[in-house]
């Protein structure tokens, strides 16, 4: 085995011997993965010589347990939700992170106080707040617009497929809020049998017009293509759809469900050092906003807010479109990270027998 | 071919040596034995020359493989963690209920995985068999990091009142063995009950038994349209002049020779409802513009997108066999009255018998474990088993199920290939 | 395929039926890899015949998608000349895949065939024992559905050394899984069924008196093999190598579940596209890519030929 372990450095050596020092970030791809890269990587690149991999996974959460599970660790930094931040820090599989070492906001206010509240967590930290949202293809209805999310389930009036995540936990809720389940009551409703039932009955209604998709780019191309009419999406991707590349696209901040993406650093990190150094460059107040210039997801700084201006066109104001707009609030579903850290396994088991049985 | 008792000139030199003067070799030793020695030596170099690959493949396949299986069966998520109240489970019988004794074992092992971190890991053990269940873990794991004092009982039931809960003790009784067969029951949508019987899970939950029907099912499909679109193909290539068959042959191996996920995403181009296919028919009439045929992200997409890759697969074998049929028997049926037809059912049909198995055992085989192909066009109802065990290992993590149904998965398969060895002899597996 | 004179009009009728059907299969089995050719070079990011390709417009089509391939990653593609290339060999995404897809192929065909090759002049010799057995394990890496073998490699190839701490040692070692040892060590098991297929099929039809004569005029077992056996089965074990090579070329699962960030192959950078957008680039590398195998498969027919000429085995 020694042999091999020679044989394998000399090998990676071979290919790769001009790289000096890097770091390996898994995230979601696509636009998101682009601004990242804009906002983050080449400045980060620029500054401290530090080389940025960018690895796309469909949910970077997924990589990271199969890894530490394996004791096989790759990534560096991984943006990954709250509900997995949480429960791979349980799980003792992250670095804990002192706030105390992330960089103060401008105006001297140390971070613990500048980020909002849930942003900061034992082993993560949040960079941008965004939403899942119903979005549609506004060439595919004449005349009334849809409005709502009970519209989303309504395939009588508004004809065509409709696009959905294939996982419970962004499929769900969505069911509820157009059965009439106010947001704020979602996780007590969905926290008893009966709640869950009534999900899946109301989700059987559209069963057979359902698209099922995986990956954050997906939903789009579908909505592109006009394989489906309405869909559910994340809410910068289809923002990029509508300015960056003028589709005939709309959103509906209906049942808007929020969550936040963190970075966190997993204990075994190849590259720990420049993992760090990175995580601290990539969440002070002016990276955060700079993300806001390139995709529609809200700084989890408060002291980024007002450096956040127009879009990369330069005519878009950002604010309206960001998903902690009033409008957008209306009627959000907070994401509930314990719910989720103890429910998921059984839903997605409950979930994947519905889609199997026809 | 390999035994020795059949070699021709072994059996000369038995009966020679069997007659009252043995002959000698050159050196003086009987013949016989020189022989022997000189078959053994030769034995030992044909093994030496396969010794390399062979444990090439056991190290880096065979190993592998068996390592993985042991997971469906072995699962020390529970009993490594949680070593006392483990101990007490081994002491007693099933059923008892729970003293003191088991109430302290819970709190101390509860305080000390709390502090090692694992306490979330115990949690996802017991969440597997009695979901709902990781959370109590987590949370009382929380509440313990100041410790916890007598009476145990009283104060992990203050923390939680489902530490009471007497299908809790019996998963954990369960669990505190790390060798077990729940992730087998598991895997046929079987479930042990606070008794410890066995039991169907609600019906809401079974997926596995007819994930695996299905799979069967459409391999089964897949493998009887490669057959009808194979037979005709093989037999014109095997009846018309070489030089022809020989061009025609490149369309068959050329999808055969391109990358699978280019045949792939040319099927998602050519089937999805914006795609080439549903232009041509609403261009040229057949259907509507709002009629538009839903045929990939479910099970037509597989079976089509399937049947086109597996193709190859058929028409080879049966191609190599059909080249061998003498084509005289059929003109001698003919001239003796039989009706095209019946010169085909009776004469021709039955001797391509042995291409036919080869390529409907090797399409079959191959089609079950499939999981590239439905993963990308097959939606929700063209998923197969294999989506199934790639989910598990790459995104719920439960490893130990994955192995399972991978275990039962293996064993299907290997029974074929095993079925394919005895009729068809796996060393006339030809490619191209 | 021609009709006997003594055909009747039905059967007449049929056998013109049964060319039709054979015909649309062929249609069937080939046009899904011709149909993706012409829309990689469509100048809209769409997966149909625009107006203007059906019309045969210069302006419908164009070389966009296969810009964008090299574009992709690159930190200046608007540089020019020499800044250009070096950047584009450098940090293109499918440049970088196309690389490690041909280190990692050459490597895993070279241990593929070199081991399979004399397996397979053992398994042809008549007194090896064993010899069904020890054949139906050789090849089952062909059957074993990828999906299984690939989750036994992720971890076995993580801690390679388990096996080692099982028989009561404690030796120091890394992993394999994330190395390009590891993806080269998979998939020169997965090459190997190719080329014991392949060679052995040669090896059938190579006469063993060839040795026996070549022995007999005092050669050592080594020239005998370099300067008899090898040549004729070389146009075996050149196609076996090509079908290990062309296994690796093409394997995304295993590559999926051992591979690291580093190795990034060209399968997997397309698994991604295909998940992420299945924009006409993808189009341009699978169009690409029948390139290539059109020039493999051509490369296969002309050994083939070959090597009935050297055996002076005439097509039957």
């Amino acid at each position: 085995m020694k042999t091999t372990l020679i044989l394998s450095t000399a090998l990676s050596g071979l290919a790769f011997a001009a790289t000096a020092q890097e770091v390996n970030v898994v995230s979601w791809g696509g636009a998101y993965e682009t601004s990242q890269v804009e906002a983050y990587n080449k400045p980060f690149t620029a500054e401290t010589g530090i080389r940025v991999n960018m690895i796309a996974a469909d949910n970077p959460a997924t990589p990271l347990k199969a890894q530490v599970e394996a004791g096989n660790v790759t990534g560096d930094v991984f943006d990954v939700e709250v509900s997995d931040a949480i429960r791979l820090c349980d799980e003792g599989a992250l670095m804990e992170i002192d706030p105390a070492m992330l960089p103060a906001a401008p105006d001297g206010t140390p971070a613990v106080d500048d980020f909002v509240p849930g942003a900061l967590q034992d082993c993560a930290v949040a960079n941008i707040v965004w939403g899942t949202v119903i979005s549609y293809n506004t060439t595919k209805f004449e005349g009334e617009m849809p409005q709502t999310a009970a519209d989303f389930f309504d395939t009588e009036t508004f004809p065509g497929k409709r696009g959905l995540p294939r996982n419970p936990k962004r499929t769900l809720y969505l069911a509820l809020i157009a059965d009439g389940v106010p947001a704020a009551e979602i996780y007590d409703v969905l926290g008893t049998d009966e709640g869950v039932d009534r999900a899946f009955a109301k989700l059987d209604t559209i069963k057979n017009d359902v698209v099922w998709w995986e990956a954050g780019a997906q939903p789009v191309q579908l909505l592109a293509d006009g394989e489906v009419s309405m869909t559910t999406v994340y809410n910068g991707r289809v923002f990029d759809a509508m300015v960056a590349e003028n589709q005939p696209f709309e959103i509906i901040w209906d049942g808007q469900y929020m969550d936040m993406d963190m970075f966190v650093i997993p204990k075994d990190a190849p590259n720990l050092d420049a993992a760090v150094e990175y995580l601290k460059f990539a969440t002070d107040t002016q990276r955060l906003a700079d993300q806001a210039r390139y995709i529609a997801y809200g700084p989890a700084r408060q002291s980024s807010a007002s450096l956040v201006g127009l879009y990369q066109d330069g005519v878009t104001e950002m604010a309206p479109h960001m998903p902690t707009s009033p409008e957008a609030l209306e009627n959000a579903v907070m994401d509930d990270p314990e719910f989720w850290a103890d429910r998921d396994a059984e839903m997605v088991e409950r979930f994947n027998a519905w889609l199997a049985s026809s | 071919m390999a035994n020795v008792a059949l070699d021709p000139h072994a059996a000369v030199v038995s009966t020679a040596s069997g007659g009252p003067a043995a002959l000698t070799s050159a050196d003086g030793t009987p013949l016989a034995r020189a022989l022997a020695r000189s078959q053994r030596r030769a034995r030992r170099r044909a093994f030496l020359l396969v010794l390399p690959l062979l444990a090439f493949i056991l190290i880096t396949f065979v190993v592998p493989i068996g390592q993985m299986l042991q997971r469906s069966f072995y699962n020390a998520g529970f009993s490594a963690n949680m070593p006392q109240v483990s101990a007490w489970f081994a002491e007693t019988e099933r059923g008892t209920d729970p003293d003191d004794a088991a109430w302290a074992a819970l709190a101390a092992d509860l305080t000390a995985a709390a502090e090692a971190r694992t306490v979330a890991m115990v949690g996802t053990r017991i969440n597997y068999d009695l979901s709902g269940t990781r959370s109590l873990f987590t949370s009382t794991g929380r509440a313990l990091r100041g410790g916890i004092e007598p009476p145990y009982r009283e104060n992990l039931l203050e923390i939680d009142q489902k530490w009471g809960d007497p299908q809790l003790w019996s998963v954990m009784r369960e669990a505190s063995r790390p060798v077990t067969a729940n992730f087998y029951l598991a895997a046929v949508d079987r479930a042990r009950d606070a008794e410890g019987n066995i039991v169907q899970v609600d019906e809401r939950q079974r997926v596995y038994t007819m994930l695996f029907g299905r799979t069967f099912w459409l391999s089964l499909v897949i493998t009887a349209l490669t057959f009808v679109l194979g037979f005709p193909i093989a037999h014109l290539l095997a009846t018309l002049p070489l030089r022809k068959s020989n061009l025609l042959m490149i369309l068959v191996l050329l999808p055969f020779w391109t990358s699978l996920l280019v045949r792939t995403t040319s099927w998602m181009v050519l089937l999805q409802q914006q795609g080439v296919v549903n232009d041509l028919l609403v261009w040229t009439g057949i259907i509507g513009a709002s009629g538009r045929l839903q045929m990939i992200y479910n099970q037509t997409g597989t079976i089509i997108a399937m049947t086109h890759i597996l193709l190859p697969f058929m028409i080879l074998p049966l191609y190599s066999v059909m080249r061998t049929i003498n084509p005289s028997y059929v003109r001698a049926a003919r001239s003796l009255g039989a009706s095209s037809w019946t010169a085909f059912r009776r004469v021709y049909f039955p001797q391509t018998l042995p291409g036919l198995g080869a390529g409907a055992l090797l399409v079959f085989i191959l089609a079950v474990g499939y999981y590239i192909t439905p993963a990308l066009v097959g939606g929700s109802s063209g998923q197969l088993i294999s989506n199934m065990i790639a989910m598990h290992m790459t995104s719920t993590l439960n490893w130990s199920l994955a192995a399972a149904l991978a275990a039962l998965l293996l064993a299907a398969v290997l029974v074929l290939y095993w079925v394919y060895d005895r009729m068809v002899g796996i060393d006339n597996l030809k490619l191209g | 395929m021609a009709l006997p004179s003594y055909a009747s009009p039905l059967e007449r009728a049929w056998h013109y039926a049964y060319l039709v059907i054979c015909g649309l299969i062929f249609f069937f089995l080939i046009a899904p890899i011709i149909v993706i050719i012409p829309l990689s070079f469509n100048a809209e990011p769409f997966f149909t015949f625009t107006p203007a390709m059906r019309a045969l417009d210069p302006d419908g089509f164009s070389l966009r998608w296969y810009q964008s391939l090299l574009h992709f990653g690159m930190e200046n593609p608007q540089a020019e000349g020499w800044a250009f290339w070096s950047d584009a060999w450098a940090n293109a995404n499918w440049i970088k895949a196309a690389k490690n897809s041909i280190i990692i192929g050459f490597f895993s065909t070279l241990v593929a065939t070199v081991l399979g090759t004399l397996a397979a002049l053992g398994l042809a010799r008549p007194e090896m024992p064993f010899r069904r057995t020890i054949m139906a394990i050789l090849i089952s890496p062909m059957i074993v559905p990828l999906i299984i073998t690939a989750t036994g490699m992720f971890f076995f190839y993580s801690n390679p050394c388990d096996l080692l701490v099982l028989i009561g040692l404690e030796p120091q070692c890394g992993r394999l899984a994330g190395t390009y040892l590891g993806v080269i060590l998979a998939h020169a098991t997965l090459g190997i069924p190719f080329v014991i297929i392949t060679v052995t099929a040669t090896l059938i039809g190579f006469d063993q008196s060839l040795n026996r004569a070549a022995a007999s005029l005092g050669a050592n077992p080594r020239v005998t093999f370099f300067r008899v056996t090898m040549p004729l089965i070389l146009p075996g074990v050149i196609s076996g190598a090509l079908f290990a090579f062309v296994t690796s070329f093409d394997e995304v699962v295993a590559v999926l579940f051992i591979g690291g960030p580093e190795q990034q192959t060209i399968p997997r950078q397309m698994w991604n596209g295909i998940r992420e957008q299945i924009s006409p680039a993808i189009l341009a590398v699978a169009t690409l890519l029948v390139v290539f195998s059109i020039a493999l498969l051509t490369t296969v027919e002309l050994l083939r030929r070959r090597s009935e000429r050297i055996r002076g085995v005439t097509p039957r």
